[in-house]
Formats: structure tokens, sequence, C-alpha cells
């Protein structure tokens, strides 16, 4: 099935609909969605890399799942995260600022989180805004918080956002992999810096 | 949860906000001798509350956080009432459950953690406001001890819905007029604490939150009870300090004074003679725990 509702980056409305009630399918192994459009999981390596080189601000935000080492998995793919922030961050010119900003957990934080070091789920524009962030990934978030996160942050910024989703997948945000593993965010890395110099940086 | 889990990645210790550090190397999980004597000197299972200033139920959260014997193996269970804007602060697994039915969702709870962490102690504690456990939520507070559930009920009780503004509670007492009770309470504050003790629980207390240690005793006393034994009640006292015309200064007094002997919150206590058993052991193991640190001190020295 094929949707004509085209997941792009914002502001869309207060209240964006939900991606899937829109018709937006998730992939099946082997491959990931950009925009809604199922792709081959290689080509979205590539634009996703692509983004992030284009981006003014680059930024994971990672979950608990990844943040927290509650089993040898999860210790891994924190490994191959921050493998990928330095990558980035060493691939982007110095006009870029690539940044990594946890989601600790996902308290709604009163009076306010603060959002130079972290995002929270409920409030995500706080920190997107505040940085400026103009691609942002989420890793280790659980589903129902990144779905809440995803269609807030495409209601309220035109932030790019792509999830590494460890499950299906993630119609509520712009690109979405599924079935995220420590070797394929590392594959991601490498893309990146495959693609080095190749992309053009974000006009002054 | 084990406590093991409990630990940062290491790749990503550097980017995770201090409170979340401090958890980890500051808290007091899996402290044997853990108690209120802690604040100030560890990191607090609390974080910022969003009570108002002066509030003797922050007090009261802190004393019972800081006295949990396993918090990292206690699932609280919370209800609609002031107490639920606390929990989002708190650092020991929680569920809000739908008002009234904390002690319903309580026993399903304890029975699943049995079932899936067998040879493991959880404990499960509700926490709810008055109007949750002895109005709305009376019948599952009742059936959950009839059922001998083997958790604890504590009530802060604060004689009145203050979170809306004021209205007559059941624990409310005889006469007190209430910004939207106008007329006065008609009939006697519903004696719970009896009733807790007629329905089956085996350790009742009834108190205020003005003492830091005594509510360390008896959060132990009644989750140890609960553990081995069955149903335990508490029902704190913990003032509204808006609703009573108070100030912020004041809500210590006011539990100082309604705590003097003849007063409606003069410490009661209610132990079967199942759990007297019980805390008489443990009191000995204690001792004995205590003995040895001292021991031990006087060897090292």
């Amino acid at each position: 099935m094929s949707s004509v509702y085209q997941v792009l980056p914002g502001p869309e409305h207060f209240l964006p609909p939900a991606a899937a009630s829109m018709g937006v399918c998730l992939p099946d192994s082997g491959q990931a969605h950009i925009h809604g459009k199922i792709v081959n999981e290689e080509e979205a390596m590539e634009v996703a890399a692509r983004q992030f080189l284009a981006a003014r601000v680059p930024t994971i935000f990672p979950g608990p799942l990844v943040l927290w080492a509650w089993n040898e998995k999860a210790a891994k793919k924190a490994t191959a995260i921050r493998h990928l922030y330095e990558t980035i961050k060493e691939c982007v010119t110095p006009s870029q600022e690539a940044m990594l900003i946890p989601m600790p957990d996902y308290r709604p934080k009163y009076p306010k989180i603060n959002p130079e070091i972290e995002i929270n789920p409920n409030h995500p524009n706080l920190t997107i805004w505040h940085n400026k962030i103009d691609t942002c990934m989420f890793v280790g978030v659980h589903c129902h918080q990144a779905n809440l996160s995803l269609k807030i942050i495409r209601g309220g910024t035109c932030c790019y956002t792509i999830a590494m989703c460890a499950q299906a997948g993630h119609e509520d945000a712009m690109l979405s992999f599924r079935d995220a593993t420590a070797d394929k965010i590392m594959r991601l890395a490498d893309c990146v810096k495959r693609l080095k110099g190749s992309v053009k940086p974000p006009e002054d | 949860m084990s406590k093991e889990r409990i630990k940062i990645a290491p790749e990503m210790h550097d980017i995770m906000p201090v409170e979340y550090q401090d958890l980890v190397e500051r808290a007091t999980y899996g402290s044997e001798t853990r108690g209120w004597k802690d604040i100030g000197t560890s990191k607090e299972l609390i974080e910022e509350h969003s009570l108002c200033a002066g509030c003797p139920e922050s007090m009261a959260f802190r004393y019972i956080l800081a006295s949990l014997p396993a918090p990292e193996d206690t699932v609280m269970v919370g209800s609609t009432g002031c107490t639920s804007l606390v929990f989002p602060h708190v650092g020991v697994h929680n569920i809000h459950s739908l008002f009234g039915n904390q002690n319903a969702i309580a026993s399903g709870l304890k029975r699943a953690l049995t079932v899936r962490f067998p040879g493991r102690v959880k404990d499960v504690v509700v926490l709810a406001g008055d109007g949750a456990t002895v109005d709305i939520g009376l019948d599952m507070t009742l059936q959950a001890w009839f059922r001998q559930e083997k958790f604890t009920t504590i009530c802060f009780d604060n004689e009145l819905y203050a979170n809306t503004g004021g209205q007559e509670s059941g624990l409310m007492q005889k006469g007190f007029v209430a910004k939207m009770a106008p007329v006065g309470k008609t009939f006697e504050k519903v004696r719970l604490p009896e009733i807790a003790r007629e329905s089956g629980c085996h350790y009742v207390v009834n108190c205020t939150v003005s003492k830091p240690n005594l509510v360390e005793k008896v959060i132990k006393n009644s989750i140890h009870v609960a553990r081995e034994i069955g149903p335990t009640y508490l029902q704190l006292y913990t003032p509204c300090i808006l609703e009573i015309g108070k100030n912020s200064m004041e809500g210590l007094q006011e539990m100082r004074d309604s705590e003097k002997p003849a007063e409606r919150f003069s410490y009661k206590e209610y132990v079967s003679d199942q759990a007297k058993e019980l805390l008489t052991e443990l009191a000995a193991k204690e001792k004995e725990r205590k003995a040895a640190a001292k021991r031990q001190l006087a060897g090292q020295a």
C-alpha cells in the first residue's frame, strides 16, 4: 500500500496526524522508509549520512535503552553511537556543530529541563529550538515515547528526524531504520565517513 | 530491577545530566543501613518536587523514600492527588493508577511480581491521599486487606481534597469548614485505622510525619511485615497548609499540635501477634548487625 501523505520536516501544525493513520507503513526487514516511502536499507543509509553532513547542527538523541548498560547489547550500542557521533564531528566543517544530547528518562520534569544538556520526550522542541538542531537521530528510545516526540517535533519544528529503531521502525520519523544493532550503527558511521566532502555544507 | 542494572554506559557517562550520575554514584540503592539520616549526605531518590513551599507531604515523601528497605526492588503505586505531582520526580519504579484503584492495581502487581521473580523479594507500596484511600477507593482498599494481599498501604491524610480546592473528605474532622465545604462536616472522621485492624491488617499506625526517625521505623516495620505476613496500613497526617489557612513555615507545628495525647493524630499502633514475633526477630538481627559492625570498627582501629 502506498500513501500520498509524506512525512516531511515541519512545522506541520500543532497536532500533526500520526503518520500511520495517513497510510504510512513500516518497512520489512532489510528495508527502511524515507518520508513514508519504503526503500532499501542501503539507500536510507546514504540519505541519512548525507542529511547529517548537510546539517548545521546534526544531533544524536540516545535514549534510556542505550544510555544505561543494562545488558551487553546495550553497552555495545552505546559504543557504536559514540563512534557515530565522533565520526560526524570529524566529518563536518567547523561551521557545523555535531551534538550528542541524552534523553535519560521520560518523566515530565518540572519546573523545566535544561535544553543545553538533555531532551525530554514530552517537550522535545525546547531542546531543538534552543540548540537550533536541524537534523536529529533517535536511538534507544522506547517506541511509544519516540512516536510521541517525533510527532511533536514534526508539528512544531523544521528539524529532520531519523529513527534508528531496534524494533519495526517509526512511521512518524522522516527516515526510519528498523532492527537496529551496533553493527548497523557502525555501518552508518562508515557511510558518513565515505561521503565526507561530497556533501555541500550549509551556507552561513 | 537489580542494582547491577543501574549503571550508565561508559561511553555515555560524560553526557548524562549530573542528577543521573549522582543517582548511580551517591544514592543508597542496595544499602542495608539506609534511612532518613542519609538525607543531606547522599543522593535522595526524589528530585525537585512540585509541591507548595513548606508542604508537609514533601517532608513525608523524603523520609519515606529514604526509609524504603530496598528501593531498587520496590514498586510504588500512586493515585490522583498532590502525590501524583511528585511521582514523576522519584527514582523508584512507580505506577499512577486510576483514582481509587491503587489497591486493586497493587494486588495484581504484587502477585505478578511474585510469579515473575520467584525467590526474589519485591516490595509493593501504595501511597495515596485520603480521597483515594477512604472515599473513592475504599472498596479496593478494604478488599485488598480482606484478601490478605502482601503490600503496604500508606495514606497521606490531609483531611480534605486539597488538590481541587478543599472539598470535604471522609477523613475530615467533624465540624471543619473548608473552602468548598462551607456548611462544615456533619459526621465524624472515618476511623480507618480501626477498620484496617478489623479488616485483617497486621501492622497499623496512625501518626504525623513530624519525627523522621519515627517515620523511618514505621515504614520499615510495615514493609517487612507486608513482605512476610500480610497487609499493613499507615495513616500519616500531612496537613495541607494552604487549605487550613496556615503559612509555609507552620506545617511542622500543625503536626506537633495534632499529635499531642488525646488529639486525633496521637501515635496509635496495632501489631498482630504474628507481626510482633517477626519484628522482635528483626530487631534482634539488627542489634546483632550493629554489634558486628562495631566489633569490626574496633578491630580496624
